[in-house]
């Protein structure tokens, strides 16, 4: 009973904890325009369903290349399908897959990194080297090759992202536990006898757990920046499967006269990102870590 | 120092090696080999054995990876399979462009990011700062994709000053290149000169708030020969490191901006022969940009230990 | 001599915190420096000491405003003047010295350049004058050659030698004002003493005035002409030097030197209760009146003003200094100890211990060959007693904090055994240790912020032991770690607090408390007051003391600081570079003979008494390490023989008063050399 009132108390705390963080995001205002951007785009995707106002594939060619106007807001694109229902379905694919590729990847690179950073050694030296040379391989290429070879689907996608954008996660959480495990109150746990899971259960994850979430969070924007990329280059979700990126290839061609195709899935795209961007600043921020010094690897 | 030196450029040569290994087992492990994958449908009959037999598919791989590392060690990285053409043929001009366009977005880059980051690292919080930080902020997030169609919307569309797509052969001269690469150079330069600035920008006020500059402070040094003397010096040297991580992860954004201008550099070749399934030419490519990486990387760790006074000392001291 | 060279009216500077709020840290501070005169700040961190040196130079840190009064040099308001008018005084006539030279000085310059900048700046000199003038400083601050030292860059130089140089720096413009922010503060014992002497004789030499600040009043003792104490950003007293050292009239004054361990006398000193008010939490009240046991009604309402005493020449501020002038003298008392140690009841043993921390080099690796011979710590016997407290004292690199470790089984011994009760060898090896001995042995560390987990609560840091070992869950762990805080005297409401939330003495209390919780035999101390406050120093030492004669627990006490060791210590051990060179009863170490290296650094000791001098009988060379052969002390001996020290190990000889020392001088000669 005791225990369980102590557990209670705790995750209290916990959530205490998160809604101060939130508070201290929001008093600044490039946070909160970046949790509201952010809320918005969450939101919006899963709502669009339910009120995107057409079929986002029905082809018509009445309709081609139709300047704004009150029955299509954005317009239409080239192949008559209305510009307003796939930019607000556009963002769904984008939000999922680097969502959960930037869980994949703050998963593997925060084990590797902790992990790397408590053996130190030869062990260390290798697992980074073998890090680095995969990190000198453009994400793109690889990317790209993993793709073509294999596939579209989010199945590929997710996994692949969510490798290739852990690689700097890994770097982010082994600086930080060689900086924890020099502290000397993991040397009195050690001294104290305490069980290597243990400490790293109890001292050394909560010290760390900052820094890569905040890195994560960072990471989101850059995957997000790279999918797009994907798409754009014809290598993401395939047609006629919604995406920014792809309305933008798309519609690039047109752009002299049908500016309005491109101008909403940019306006969609960017917005997201920066929102994203935004918000893991103002996380940093609130929990006091400066990483505006760290390469984008 | 010399030892230092050569220790950097082994695992530099060390990374490479790894990196070759990778390329060469990722093609052996994904499904289909090159010929199959590149030939699809006719991979029957004598079409697919001459393409084996080409590629020396036939030999056991370990004996091919040996094979080419050697030839790639004397420069040599065979034939690619699309245009049945020695690839360093096909590389040799798209290098020479993509160098260009890497080079002029990096100096004019390198230099605008030191500017605006002491700029805004010496104004902090003051209006100059606020401003650039804002579009820094914008530049830096957006993808360069979106801002290549945004100025080819804008410049060469709604305004006509400069020519959207770059309609060049990939063998023009320096000159028929320059004066087709502006929106090229501005959409690269524009994330990458907001990544550095950034870093300036907090280098600098982290080197404002040590004891030393508090000192010269104290001792009477005029402003600005405090910042020129005291403050970049020591601001600048640990940028090196990061700045050239940034710019090997920019390489990714040139391909992009090639395919949005039409570039015929590297990057577009990078598409064109995943595209065709052109394996042994991506092979060569995951080789060269991979060299770009770990040379730029060089490069700044050499620039850092001759500049760096404590480890210049520490090193002729042993 | 009366000319007032700076002065400071009514100042005050604060800052404006999150919630909107005005905030000071330093107020309504009055004060005027003469010409040629040494005046001594003192203060705790935090009580706006700094911030008030800095002020003197028209400086004020970023964040930070001067909310009201000014700063009047030469008859001009050194806050109101622009950067272009401040460049021309700072420098050339107020000069500033700072704490920890390492990180003042540019790390990209030359020493050379740092100097010529100053000179270019403040002189007409040309070149060919001023490389002359650079090496006359270099000179004139007694570094070893000048003529290169000027070609080297900072990192090159040991702490005392970066002093130097920013000594030299600050004479370059030939001031008029030196201020001097703790400037030895970090420096080893006999480094601070020769630096220390250096500024006195530069005070001497170019007859400047000189602020010094320090929270060390054995520091400000030997330099001061005047006093000027700060609390909580207030000046409190201020008068004479031999005046505030012998007979202070402010209780917290008062208080303070009666809380500082001396080296003539045993036992430990007497300490102040509570800590510092924080700036924002001062009330109306006088700010002394939590821990001042003269308060009356009347100071918890109303804050006194600083009031001049004519007779005395005097400022205080207090409202019951009189009382305080009726004791007439600071009389130290001290709180002797109760002897708790078991003669002949061995708990630990260490029998030809050496440790080493070279690392293998490659190749001896491949040949698999330990390649260091000459080991970081060497030749370690040491026998400890139940209930005894053992201190190992040395300056930086001696390898006491080293020996620590190994004992905790942190670091692997090179040779030699650790004997645990019963003979039991203890192995080396942390991993094959028993569990049961892992928590009879526990560890208490210099630095409490780096010590304590900041992500935990005080009621997680204590779980963690008690869990560990005895198993403890619900309401027996509760209750156990309520009974662990008022033992180290914290009330149960600290359970929820996080170390960020508390004091520094608050924080160390907790670390003291872990250590407890796991009932051990023995507790190694790693400096474990060099972090704290001096008010706040004695009352740990007195809460160690008192936990030790309740529980019987033994003490292996690591410090620097010799009156500290004196204070708590029943035995005293003196290392220098790794090896022993005396032990014996400490009441017996701190007389004569001595092993000259002991002589050294006690001699090095500065006592908050104008009247006791510091004997500066060797050069403060930095060794990096320990000699290949012969005595560990032969590169600084005063008193070195020739050829013998170099070559053989110096034998151990027991004095008469049973404190053994390793020297190649006879003993009693020894003793004659030492009583001159």
């Amino acid at each position: 009973m005791q225990s369980d009132l102590a557990t209670n108390n705790k995750q209290k705390n916990n959530f205490e904890k998160v809604l101060e963080i939130l508070k201290t995001m929001a008093l600044k205002p490039s946070g909160f325009i970046g949790l509201s951007i952010l809320i918005f785009h969450i939101l919006l995707a899963l709502m669009s369903p339910y009120i995107a106002p057409y079929d986002y594939k029905a082809i018509s060619p009445n309709t081609m290349l139709l300047a704004p106007s009150a029955e299509h807001w954005f317009g239409t694109d080239s192949l008559g399908r209305d510009v307003f229902t796939r930019t607000i379905l556009g963002g769904r694919t984008a939000l999922t897959v680097t969502f959960f590729g930037s869980l994949i990847a703050l998963l593997w690179g925060g084990l590797l990194g902790i992990f790397c950073g408590l053996v130190g050694g030869k062990i260390d030296d290798v697992v980074m080297r073998v890090v680095d040379a995969f990190l000198s391989i453009p994400w793109i290429l690889a990317m790209l090759l993993i793709v073509s070879l294999l596939g579209t689907s989010t199945q590929v996608l997710i996994p692949a992202l969510g490798f290739f954008y852990g690689k700097g996660i890994v770097r982010v959480a082994r600086a930080a536990t060689h900086d924890v495990i020099a502290k000397d109150f993991i040397v009195s746990a050690r001294a104290r006898g305490h069980s290597n899971m243990s400490i790293i259960w109890n001292e050394i994850i909560p010290n760390v757990r900052d820094a890569i979430l905040v890195e994560g969070a960072m990471r989101w924007s850059w995957m997000l920046l790279g999918f797009s990329s994907l798409s754009f280059l014809g290598f993401g979700v395939s047609p006629p499967t919604p995406d920014w990126g792809l309305m933008i290839s798309n519609a690039r061609g047109l752009m002299s006269f049908a500016y309005w195709s491109v101008i909403a899935p940019i306006v969609g795209l960017s917005s997201l990102i920066i929102g994203i961007n935004l918000t893991a600043d103002a996380f940093a921020k609130a929990l006091g870590i400066d990483r505006s010094t760290k390469a984008p690897v | 120092m010399l030892l230092l030196i050569l220790k950097r450029i082994g695992l530099g040569l060390i990374t490479l090696f790894i990196v070759s290994l990778i390329t060469f087992v990722g093609v052996e492990v994904l499904p289909g080999d090159a010929c199959t994958t590149y030939l699809e449908r006719e991979a029957y009959g004598p079409a697919l054995d001459a393409c084996i037999k080409r590629l020396g598919l036939d030999i056991p791989s370990y004996q091919r990876y040996l094979d080419w590392a050697a030839n790639v060690v004397r420069g040599d990285f065979g034939y690619s399979l699309s245009g049945e053409m020695p690839i360093n043929e096909v590389l040799g001009p798209r290098v020479k462009n993509s160098l260009v366009l890497a080079s002029v977005s990096i100096l004019i880059g390198i230099p605008l990011a030191i500017v605006l980051g002491i700029i805004t690292a010496l104004w902090r919080d003051k209006l100059p700062d606020i401003i650039i930080s804002t579009i820094t902020i914008f530049s830096m997030t957006i993808p360069e994709f979106i801002s290549a169609t945004l100025l080819i919307l804008i410049v060469a569309i709604w305004l006509g000053w400069l020519p959207g797509i770059v309609i060049i052969p990939s063998d023009a001269t320096f000159y028929e290149l320059l004066s087709n690469i502006i929106l090229p150079v501005v959409a690269i330069s524009m994330i990458m000169t907001a990544h550095m600035a950034r870093m300036v920008r907090s280098s600098v006020i982290q080197v404002m708030a040590s004891d030393y500059v508090q000192m010269a402070i104290l001792k009477g040094v005029p402003y600005w020969k405090m910042v020129f003397r005291h403050v970049l010096p020591n601001a600048l040297l640990p940028a090196i490191n990061v700045v050239a991580l940034t710019i090997a992860w920019l390489l990714g954004g040139v391909v992009v901006t090639e395919v949005v201008f039409n570039y015929p550099g590297l990057g577009r070749l990078v598409i064109e022969s995943i595209s065709n399934r052109d394996l042994p030419v991506v092979q060569a490519l995951a080789i060269i940009l991979a060299s770009i990486y770990v040379g730029i990387n060089l490069i700044a760790d050499l620039m850092t230990l001759m500049l760096n006074p404590r480890l210049k000392s520490l090193q002729i001291k042993k | 001599m009366n000319e007032i060279i700076e002065s400071v009216k009514n100042l005050s500077i604060g800052f404006n915190s999150q919630t909107g709020k005005q905030i000071s840290i330093l107020r309504n501070v009055t004060t005027n420096i003469k010409k040629g005169e040494t005046v001594g700040i003192v203060g705790e961190s935090g009580s706006g000491k700094s911030t008030l040196a800095l002020a003197m130079m028209g400086y004020i840190k970023q964040g930070l405003f001067a909310l009201e009064g000014e700063c009047i040099f030469k008859s001009e308001d050194l806050l109101k003047m622009n950067s272009r008018q401040l460049e021309k005084i700072r420098g050339r006539k107020i000069a500033m010295i700072p704490q920890n030279a390492g990180q003042a000085l540019t790390p990209n310059l030359k020493i050379g350049y740092q100097i010529d900048e100053a000179l270019k700046l403040h002189t007409d000199l040309n070149k060919n004058e001023r490389d002359n003038k650079i090496s006359e400083l270099l000179n004139k601050v007694r570094l070893p050659s000048p003529e290169t030292m000027a070609f080297r860059y900072p990192h090159e130089l040991s702490g005392g030698q970066q002093q130097r140089v920013a000594v030299a720096m600050a004479l370059a413009g030939k001031p008029d004002l030196l201020l001097l922010d703790e400037p030895t503060t970090g420096l080893d014992v006999t480094t601070q003493a020769h630096v220390l002497e250096l500024l006195r004789f530069i005070a001497k030499d170019t007859g400047t005035s000189m602020i010094y600040v320090s929270h060390d009043l054995g520091a400000i003792a030997q330099v001061s002409d005047r006093i000027v104490v700060m609390y909580a950003g207030e000046i409190v007293l201020e008068g004479p030097a031999r005046k505030i050292l012998k007979e202070p009239i402010h209780p917290y004054t008062f208080g303070l030197l009666k809380s500082i361990p001396k080296l003539s006398l045993t036992g430990l000193p007497d300490s102040m209760p509570g800590s510092q008010p924080q700036p924002g939490s001062i009330s109306d009240g006088c700010s002394f009146y939590e821990r001042c046991n003269l308060a009356s009604d009347k100071c918890k309402n109303n804050s006194p003003e600083l009031e001049y005493l004519n007779n005395l020449d005097t400022s205080v501020r207090c409202f019951n200094h009189k009382d305080l002038i009726q004791e007439n003298k600071l009389h130290h008392s001290t709180i002797t100890r109760k002897d708790t140690v078991q003669k002949n009841n061995n708990v630990l043993n260490l029998k030809d211990v050496s440790i080493t921390y070279a690392k293998q080099k490659f190749f001896d690796q491949l040949l698999n060959k330990i390649s260091d011979e000459n080991p970081t710590v060497k030749d370690i016997n040491l026998d400890i007693n139940k209930g005894e407290t053992i201190a190992l004292v040395g300056e930086s690199g001696s390898g006491k904090s080293t020996i620590l470790k190994s004992i905790a089984g942190l670091l692997k011994t090179k040779d030699g055994q650790i004997k645990f009760i019963n003979e039991r060898i203890l192995s080396s090896d942390l991993k094959l240790r028993d569990p049961n001995d892992l928590r009879a042995i526990q560890l208490i560390f210099q630095n409490p912020d780096e010590s304590l987990n900041p992500n935990h609560t005080v009621e997680q840091i204590l779980t963690q032991p008690l869990k560990l070992y005895f198993n403890l869950t619900g309401n027996e762990l509760k209750k156990n770690i309520i009974d662990l805080l008022k033992k180290v005297r914290l009330g149960e409401f600290y359970m929820s607090r996080y170390p960020r939330q508390l004091s520094g003495g608050e924080k160390q209390r907790v670390a003291v408390a872990r250590a407890f919780a796991a009932k051990p035999d023995i507790i190694l101390c790693d400096e474990v007051t060099s972090a704290l406050d001096v008010s706040v120093q004695a009352a740990v030492l007195n809460l160690l003391q008192k936990l030790k004669e309740d529980l019987g627990t033994t003490y292996i006490f690591v410090s620097h600081d010799l009156a500290v060791v004196r204070a708590i210590s029943d035995r005293v051990a003196v290392l220098y570079q790794g090896r022993l060179c005396e032990i014996g009863p400490s009441q017996n170490v701190y007389n004569y003979p001595s092993h000259p290296y002991t002589e050294v650094l006690l001699g090095a000791v500065l006592e908050p008494d104008p009247d006791i001098k510091p004997k500066l009988v060797a050069e403060d060379i930095v060794e990096e390490k320990p000699p290949e052969k012969g005595c560990s002390f032969q590169g600084r001996c005063p008193r070195k023989l020739g050829d013998i020290c170099n070559k053989e190990v110096p034998p151990w000889q027991i004095g008469e008063n049973g404190n053994a020392i390793r020297c190649h001088i006879k003993i009693n000669e020894l003793k004659n050399l030492q009583n001159v």
